[in-house]
């Protein structure tokens, strides 16, 4: 087991570099750092001296790749390479073209987008499994048929209208929580009630109708039958054995988000002034901070990566048949 | 005078026209290929999601047809000048409605602004009122007691016509089915009606008549009414909502015309070949996938800003310039979502070629080419069919959350997202206007909608695990 979790992280460092070089072409070869510094200087006061004083100012004044000037390893360290792409894999996210410290951002922002991501996830799956199940076990029904509908007319409305409507709905009219905006502690649940309601809300449709078919084919299978023809009760049946055999594939979906909840909903976020992740990673593509949006790629990744690397681990927890190899 | 404008996505879109035009012929003549799409038409919801699809899809074609008018000659001069202005084929069609903009906010049906201003009289006295629309109702001489009675006259005769034109077509369609199925034409027009022919042609029919009667109702109101109010620069929204249809279906389908090269030759190639290939394509695949979606599309959009913005000489009108956006956005897009289906055809192709045939075909020395096309690509067919009517809905939900961001289409081109994004804060004024994000979600709800119902049919008709299990 010990080997195995080694060996899967061991496949993650290629991938992370490949992510690594992704990024430095995107943001320093696409558009040379000239480019970027005319681009935040604007158009009109753009002089030789002004773009070399902002990348002085920002650290990019250093050669991409190689340093002709410097001497032994500096050839290679004192690049831009070295410096903004490098030193992410120690997770040194050095500071965004604001002059903040991208490091110390994250880490206190990250609390808030996981205070609203976790219990939306939770409530989400909770009410999720519940309305799928009363659609299975009413399958083939009238009620199974209209639920499954509601699904599909759910899923088809924009996301961004649950957020418009709930936030018109719940704030302005019945002035039931607060608009928009965030206290840490405990009186942040006021701020927090809403943006979890529309998060789990919108995730009704796609995700109910997607657990519906899980069941539906556990319910096919030989073991079901042979319960219910030795007389176990429909309901019995379903809390019993279907749903034990259901939630694995449920959950072992969710995994791979898990790690990812740190970085919050991007949309949510900003709607509702969390000052979480999302709504920093927002504020930096609207400010165009690239130093931020390429930590938070480089960031997310990591997650994405850490999220697959403990699915397969949860597989071989729950189904002993997967076999380690 | 006119010069046809051809703007890139202009040319794709009849490029992708093309195809499915040629894939429709040769489907024509081939059993295994056809039968599957019978079994699509004989459902309801898919015809009717069908005929639903067609509406926005001829809307936008129609909207794909561009030209540059020309400015009136000036004396002594030769060559004829051209505006600006890209219009297209739609514009001519709407008319009145792209034309006729007011000075602020106008509420649907209203005759008067939507805010006060100070108004001065003759007399040169100063009083706070409701000025009155320069089009909204502008031939009524007392809208409070006209207006009414005006609308009621208008949507009757649209009633009308909408019943005329249904009809006709109705006629059409007996006469032609009558044909077909060589019967009398009152017969064939009875079956139709009864709904009980293979095809169902009355529930085609009655959505028809749903659009028949809106696009009538369209024509009689939208003459002399903000039918959907004004927005902020007193544009008349219907003409928004209208034009935004292009934008949603080029989304929805240049994507998917730049993913699938990427999907289907890299997925077959490591499912085929194994080995080292299979290796760097798996590779390949994985670290993209593993960078968060948004988070990719928006950093390769910020980085083409800045390509755009320090690159003003490539780009001759302002059309140009937001279509080319749009076409790098469906780039974009396509390039980080190629990566599930090719995940999906390797593990098919996987299977398949451990199969007699594939095994005989390689035997007999067929080229591993002819085999990939041959046999391999026709039998994975039905996953990229499911898969591109999948992706489709999502694609066109996501423009208007890119939208937002700020990472997607051009802030002048019309499109939901750009909608919704400009009335958000109008939710927040007193009193408030919300005609603006009503238009943007329900015309992309119909649309989301017809695209979902539709790929639930296409899926379990295509499906051979969901065809066994019936």
């Amino acid at each position: 087991m010990f080997a195995y979790i080694i060996r899967r992280a061991l496949y993650a460092i290629p991938i992370l570099v490949g992510v690594n070089l992704l990024t430095f072409v995107l943001f320093f070869v696409v558009n040379s750092p000239d480019d970027v510094a005319r681009m935040h200087l604007g158009m009109k006061r753009v002089t030789p001296e002004a773009i070399e004083k902002w990348k002085e100012e920002h650290g990019y004044s250093r050669p991409l790749l190689y340093n002709a000037d410097a001497s032994g390893t500096g050839k290679l360290t004192e690049t831009i390479f070295y410096d903004k792409s490098v030193r992410l894999f120690a997770f040194d996210f050095g500071s965004s073209d604001a002059g903040r410290d991208i490091g110390e951002d994250i880490s206190q922002r990250m609390w808030p987008s996981l205070a609203i991501a976790l219990p939306t996830l939770l409530i989400g799956l909770l009410v999720n499994i519940s309305f799928s199940m009363l659609l299975a076990f009413f399958r083939g029904t009238y009620l199974d048929l209209s639920g499954v509908m509601l699904c599909v007319v759910l899923m088809s409305i924009s996301g961004l209208f649950y957020i418009i409507g709930g936030q018109y709905l719940f704030s302005k009219l019945l002035h039931l929580v607060p608009v928009s905006g965030y206290e840490p502690g405990l009186q942040a649940w006021r701020f927090i009630l809403l943006p979890v309601v529309i998060g789990v809300f919108s995730g009704i449709g796609s995700s109910s109708r997607w657990y519906r078919t899980i069941f539906l084919e556990e319910i096919n299978r030989d073991y079901v039958r042979t319960a219910r023809a030795k007389g176990l009760p429909e309901v019995r049946l379903l809390f019993r054995h279907v749903l034990k055999n259901a939630l694995v594939p449920i959950l072992t979906g969710i995994v791979v988000v898990l790690p990812l909840l740190f970085m919050g909903s991007l949309i949510m976020e900003s709607f509702f002034g969390i000052p979480g992740l999302g709504s920093y990673t927002i504020e930096a593509i609207q400010t165009q901070d690239f130093a931020i949006v390429r930590a938070m790629v480089f960031l997310g990744s990591v997650l994405y990566i850490l999220g697959l690397l403990l699915t397969d681990i949860s597989y071989t927890l729950v189904d002993p048949r997967i076999r380690l190899s | 005078m006119i010069q046809p404008v051809l703007l890139w996505t202009d040319a794709l879109i009849f490029v992708l026209l093309v195809v499915v035009l040629v894939f429709a012929w040769v489907a024509r003549g081939r059993e295994h290929l056809r039968a599957p799409w019978r079994e699509v038409v004989r459902s309801r919801i898919a015809v009717a999601s069908l005929v639903v699809l067609g509406v926005y899809t001829v809307t936008g074609l129609l909207d794909s047809v561009h030209y540059r008018k020309a400015l009136p000659t000036q004396d002594g001069q030769q060559e004829t000048q051209y505006s600006g202005d890209v219009l297209s084929l739609l514009d001519t069609l709407l008319g009145p409605l792209r034309t006729q903009e007011e000075k602020t906010y106008s509420a649907p049906f209203a005759t008067q602004l939507y805010a006060k201003e100070t108004v001065s009289g003759p007399d040169g006295t100063q009083t706070r009122m409701f000025p009155r629309l320069k089009y909204g109702g502008a031939h009524l001489s007392d809208p409070a007691s006209q207006k009414g009675a005006d609308i009621a006259r208008r949507s009757a005769l649209a009633l009308a016509e909408a019943v005329a034109v249904l009809l006709l077509l109705y006629g059409l369609l007996g006469l032609r089915l009558a044909r077909k199925w060589r019967r009398s034409w009152r017969a064939a027009m009875g079956t139709i009606a009864s709904g009980k022919a293979e095809v169902p042609w009355r529930t085609a029919l009655l959505t028809l008549a749903v659009f028949v009667l809106l696009i009538t109702l369209m024509i009689n109101l939208s003459a002399a009414y903000h039918v959907l109010g004004t927005d902020k620069v007193g544009q008349d929204v219907l003409y928004q909502t209208i034009k935004s249809i292009r934008t949603g279906l080029v989304i929805g389908t240049l994507t998917t015309l730049v993913m699938l090269p990427f999907a289907v030759f890299l997925g077959m190639m490591a499912g085929y070949f194994r080995g080292w290939v299979d290796d760097v394509i798996q590779y390949l695949y994985t670290t993209l996938n593993s960078i968060p979606g948004v988070l990719l599309i928006a950093a390769a959009v910020l980085m083409m800003q800045v390509y755009m913005a320090n690159h003003p000489e490539l780009f001759e009108t302002m059309a140009e310039r937001a279509d080319l956006r749009l076409l790098f956005l469906c780039l974009i897009l396509g390039i980080t979502s190629w990566t599930g289906l090719c995940r999906l055809l390797r593990g098919e192709t996987l299977k398949l070629r451990e199969l007699d045939y594939v095994q005989a075909a390689d035997a007999f020395g067929v080229s591993k080419s002819s085999i990939l096309l041959r046999h391999l690509l026709p039998n994975l067919m039905h996953l990229v069919m499911i898969a591109v009517v999948i992706d489709f809905s999502g694609l066109v939900l996501a423009e208007a959350v890119l939208s937002y961001v700020g990472v997607g289409v051009d802030p002048t081109t019309q499109s939901w997202g750009n909608m919704i994004n400009r009335a958000r804060l109008e939710m927040a004024r007193e009193p408030m206007v919300w005609w603006s994000l009503l238009a943007a979600f329900s015309f992309m709800f119909v649309l989301v909608l017809a695209a979902n119902l539709f790929s639930d049919a296409v899926r379990d008709a295509f499906d051979p695990r969901l065809r066994a299990q019936r």
